[in-house]
C-alpha cells in the first residue's frame, strides 16, 4: 500500500500505462515541461520524452482533432483539457467526429482517445474553471463517460481508460486532487464500467459520482437515525444500472446528487431510469440535488451553489416525508 | 522503445527558443510626434494601471481577492496607448487580463477593485470578478476568459458600427497564445473580407501561460507573421513604449473609421510577474526577466518625459495623486458589503430573476 493524492494516483496510473504501451501519448497545454496546471502529468515528459508527452499549442479543437488522427493510426492519446470550461472549443471534434467515426466506419476505425477533464467547483476558481459538463457528453452516443472520486479508483480507472478502445471522457474532481488515501499499486481495480457501493445502508440510496461521493459519505456519516447507502456511479455511460436498481429496490428511496444544475442534468436520467426499473418498490419519488440552474457563480457565492451536507440531508428528509 | 514515431514537435528545440530581448536604446522613441498634454495624461494612466495592478497583487496575497487574477504588470503601455487614442464611444474587448484595459477607458478604480474583491459595490455587483470586467457605459464590452472567443464577438460589434455608419471602432486585445486557436483565424478572415472597423491588438508577452510562445508557434512573430494570410499589413510595435502604442492606435483607428478595414497589431511586451495568482514564473530563462525589468514601460516613459523637459516635481505629483486614488479605492473596496446569497439567483433571465418557467 502506498499513500497517494488523487492527482498523484492519476500520475502513477498514466506512468504505468505509458510503460505498458509505447503507443500511449499524453498531450495538452502545459502538460510537459510544467506537468499540467494540477501536476497530474508531472515528470512524465522528463521520463518519456517530448515525443510522448507533448506540449501543444493553445487550441482545444486542434488537440482533439490531432488526437483523433493519431488514434486512427494506432496511437492511444490521452488529452488533457486544462479546465472543464475549455472543452467547448473542442465540442465539434468530440461530438461530431470522435463519438461518431467508429460507428459510421462500420467499426473499421477505433478511436482509443481519453480526454481528461478536471471538473467541478470548490476551489474558488469561478466560471469556466468550476463547471460540470458531463451531461453534454452522456447525451452523446458513442462516448464513454466516467468520473473518479478517490485515489485508488483514479489509479485503476485511468489505466483501464487508456486500455479500452472506445473514446472516453474522463472526469477528475479537481477539488479532490489533494485528497490522500492508501492505494494498492498491484491490485486490479474494479472494472471501469462498474458502479460501487461505497457505504452500505438500508433506508435510502444516495447516488453520486466524482466530487459529490465524498459529500454524500459525509452526509451519511452525519445522519442520525437513518441508514444511508451511498453508491459511486463511476461509469455514467454505460451505466451499471443493475447495481443501482438492486439498491433502490431494497431501500425504496433514492436521492441523486451532482454539482451540475439539476434541470436536465445527468440526475434526470438516473431518476427516470431507476423509476422505470424500480417503480413498484419506490416509497417516494426519486429526488435530485444539484447546482442551481445558473452559470457557475464567482467564488464568494460558490458555497451557496454547491450541494453540501445540509442540502443532501434535506433531500433525504424529503424522501421520507412522502 | 518500439514503434517510435516522429511528431513535428519532436524536432523542435524545446525550451531553446531564442529569448526575445527588449530593444537596446530606450531613447529611440523620444522624437515621436505626441503632444505634451497627451504625454502627461498617458503618464498618469501608466501610473494608474501600474499602481492598481500592484495593489491588486497585494490584496490577492492578503487573500482578499478570491478566485484568481491575471495582472498586466509590465504590459501597461499597450492599454494606455490604445485607451488614450480611442474615441469615447469606441468598443474595447479585453481578456481575463483586462484590469488595465478597463481602467484605460475611464472606468473608475473603486468599482473595479471592489469587483476583484467580490463585493456588492463592484462593477458587476461581485458577480463577474477579475476576469469578466464589463462596463457598457464606457464602451468596455466585456472581458473574456475563453481564449479566442472575443475576437469573433468584436467583429460583430464592429459590424454593428458599420451598419449604423457610426464611425465607431472595436479594439480587441488578446495574447500571443491566442494566435494558435481557430477563432483567431476565423475572425481575421471575416474582418478582412467584410472590411470591418476592428483593430486586433496582440499583446505578445512571449508566453502562453507557462509555455514559451516560440515552442508552440510555427512562426517567430505569432500575429504579424500571420497577417498576410488575411490580406493585412504585418505590424510589430514596441509594446512597452506608450508613444509607439498610441501612434499605432491612432493610425489603425483612423483606417478603420474611414472604411479602410481591420488592422492586426503585434505589440511586443513582457509580463513582470507570473501568468496568474501567485505563479512565480520560474519557467523563464535566467536573464530574461532582468532584461525586461530594465525596459519597464513606466520608467521608460518617465525618463523620456524628464529628457523632454517635464519637471520631476510634476511627475512626482502625478504619482502621489494616483497613490492617494489607489488608497481610497482600496478602502472603499474593502469596506464594500459582500453580495447577498440571493444574488447568485438573479439576472439569469431578462426579467432579472432565475425562476423556472413553463
Ligand atoms: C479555450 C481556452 N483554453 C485554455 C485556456 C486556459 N488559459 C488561460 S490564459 C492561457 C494562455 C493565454 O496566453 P496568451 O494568449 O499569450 O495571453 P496572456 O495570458 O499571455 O496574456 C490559457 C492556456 C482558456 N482560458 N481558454
Ligand atoms: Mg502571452
Amino acid at each position: 500500500m502506498t499513500t497517494l493524492t488523487l492527482a498523484k494516483a492519476l500520475n502513477e496510473g498514466l506512468r504505468r500505462s505509458m510503460e505498458a504501451d509505447s503507443k500511449v501519448l499524453v498531450m495538452g497545454e502545459d502538460v510537459g515541461k510544467l506537468g499540467g496546471v494540477f501536476r497530474v502529468t508531472d515528470g512524465l515528459q522528463k521520463d518519456f520524452g517530448e515525443d510522448r508527452v507533448i506540449d501543444t499549442p493553445l487550441a482545444e479543437s486542434g488537440i482533439i482533432g490531432t488526437a483523433i488522427g493519431l488514434a486512427l493510426r494506432g496511437y492511444r492519446p490521452v488529452c488533457e483539457i486544462q479546465f472543464d470550461g475549455f472543452v467547448f472549443p473542442a465540442a465539434d471534434q468530440i461530438i461530431t467526429q470522435l463519438a461518431k467515426m467508429p460507428l459510421r466506419s462500420l467499426g473499421h476505425v477505433k478511436l482509443p482517445v481519453v480526454i481528461r477533464i478536471p471538473c467541478g467547483g470548490g476551489i474558488g476558481a469561478v466560471e469556466h474553471h468550476s463547471e460540470s459538463p458531463e451531461a453534454y457528453f452522456t447525451h452523446t452516443a458513442g462516448l464513454r463517460v466516467v468520473a473518479c472520486s478517490n485515489p485508488a479508483d483514479a489509479y485503476s480507472m485511468i489505466q483501464d481508460a487508456v486500455r479500452i478502445d472506445d473514446p472516453i471522457i474522463f472526469f477528475e474532481p479537481k477539488r479532490r486532487y489533494w485528497d490522500k488515501a492508501e492505494v494498492d499499486l498491484s491490485a486490479p481495480g474494479l472494472p471501469l464500467d462498474r458502479a460501487r457501493v461505497v457505504r452500505q445502508g438500508d433506508d435510502v440510496t444516495l447516488l453520486a459520482y466524482g466530487p459529490m461521493v465524498k459529500t454524500c459519505l459525509e452526509a451519511a456519516a452525519a445522519e442520525e437515525g437513518r441508514s444511508i447507502e451511498v453508491i459511486d456511479v463511476r461509469s455514467l455511460n454505460p451505466l451499471d444500472s443493475g447495481v443501482l436498481a438492486e439498491s433502490v429496490r431494497r431501500t425504496g428511496r433514492c436521492v441523486v446528487v451532482h454539482e451540475a444544475p439539476v434541470f436536465n442534468g445527468y440526475g434526470a436520467e438516473l431518476a427516470a431510469r431507476l423509476t422505470e426499473m424500480c417503480f413498484y418498490h419506490l416509497e417516494a419519488p426519486i429526488l435530485r440535488v444539484g447546482g442551481f440552474s445558473t452559470p457557475y457563480p464567482p467564488s464568494r457565492l460558490e458555497d451557496h451553489y454547491l450541494p453540501d451536507l445540509d442540502r443532501v440531508l434535506d433531500a433525504v428528509d424529503r424522501v421520507f416525508a412522502y | 522503445m518500439t514503434g517510435r514515431m516522429s511528431l513535428p514537435l519532436a524536432t523542435h528545440a524545446y525550451g531553446d527558443h531564442p529569448p526575445t530581448m527588449p530593444p537596446a536604446d530606450p531613447a529611440r522613441g523620444d522624437a515621436a510626434a505626441v503632444d505634451p498634454a497627451t504625454r502627461l495624461a498617458m503618464y498618469r494612466m501608466l501610473q494608474r494601471t501600474r499602481q492598481f495592478e500592484k495593489r491588486a497583487y497585494d490584496l490577492f496575497m492578503r487573500r482578499l481577492v478570491k478566485g484568481t487574477t491575471h495582472l498586466s504588470l509590465g504590459m501597461e503601455a499597450v492599454a494606455t496607448g490604445f485607451g488614450t487614442a480611442m474615441r469615447a464611444d469606441d468598443y474595447t474587448f479585453a481578456t481575463y487580463r483586462g484590469h488595465a484595459h478597463t481602467l484605460a477607458r475611464g472606468v473608475p478604480m473603486t468599482p473595479i477593485l471592489a469587483e476583484l474583491l467580490g463585493r456588492a459595490n463592484g462593477l458587476l455587483g461581485g458577480k463577474g470578478g477579475s476576469m469578466h470586467l464589463t462596463s457598457v457605459a464606457h464602451g468596455v464590452m466585456g472581458s473574456y476568459a475563453i481564449i479566442g472567443a472575443h475576437l469573433t464577438i468584436a467583429n460583430g460589434a464592429a459590424w454593428s458600427a458599420q451598419y449604423r455608419g457610426s464611425g465607431q471602432v472595436a479594439v480587441c486585445f488578446f495574447g500571443d497564445g491566442t494566435t494558435n486557436i481557430g477563432a483567431f483565424h476565423e475572425a481575421l478572415n471575416y474582418a478582412s473580407i467584410f472590411r470591418l472597423p476592428v483593430v486586433f491588438v496582440c499583446e505578445n508577452n512571449l508566453y502562453m501561460e507557462y509555455t514559451a510562445i516560440g515552442d508552440v508557434t510555427a512562426v517567430p512573430r505569432p500575429a504579424a507573421d500571420r497577417a498576410a494570410a488575411y490580406r493585412l499589413e504585418p505590424q510589430v510595435i514596441d509594446g512597452n513604449d506608450a508613444d509607439a502604442c498610441y501612434l499605432a492606435a491612432l493610425d489603425a483607428l483612423e483606417r478603420a473609421r474611414s472604411g479602410g478595414g481591420p488592422s492586426l497589431v503585434e505589440a511586443v511586451t513582457y509580463r513582470h510577474g507570473g501568468h496568474s495568482r501567485a505563479d512565480p514564473g520560474k519557467y523563464r530563462p535566467p536573464g530574461e526577466i532582468e532584461a525586461w525589468l530594465g525596459y519597464d514601460p513606466v520608467t521608460l516613459y518617465r525618463d523620456r518625459l524628464l529628457r523632454l523637459g517635464v519637471e520631476d516635481a510634476v511627475l512626482g505629483g502625478v504619482e502621489r495623486e494616483v497613490a492617494a486614488e489607489v488608497e481610497q479605492a482600496t478602502r472603499e473596496a474593502i469596506d464594500g458589503p459582500l453580495p447577498s446569497p440571493d444574488s447568485a439567483l438573479t439576472q439569469l433571465w431578462a426579467d432579472g430573476g432565475s425562476q423556472w418557467r413553463n
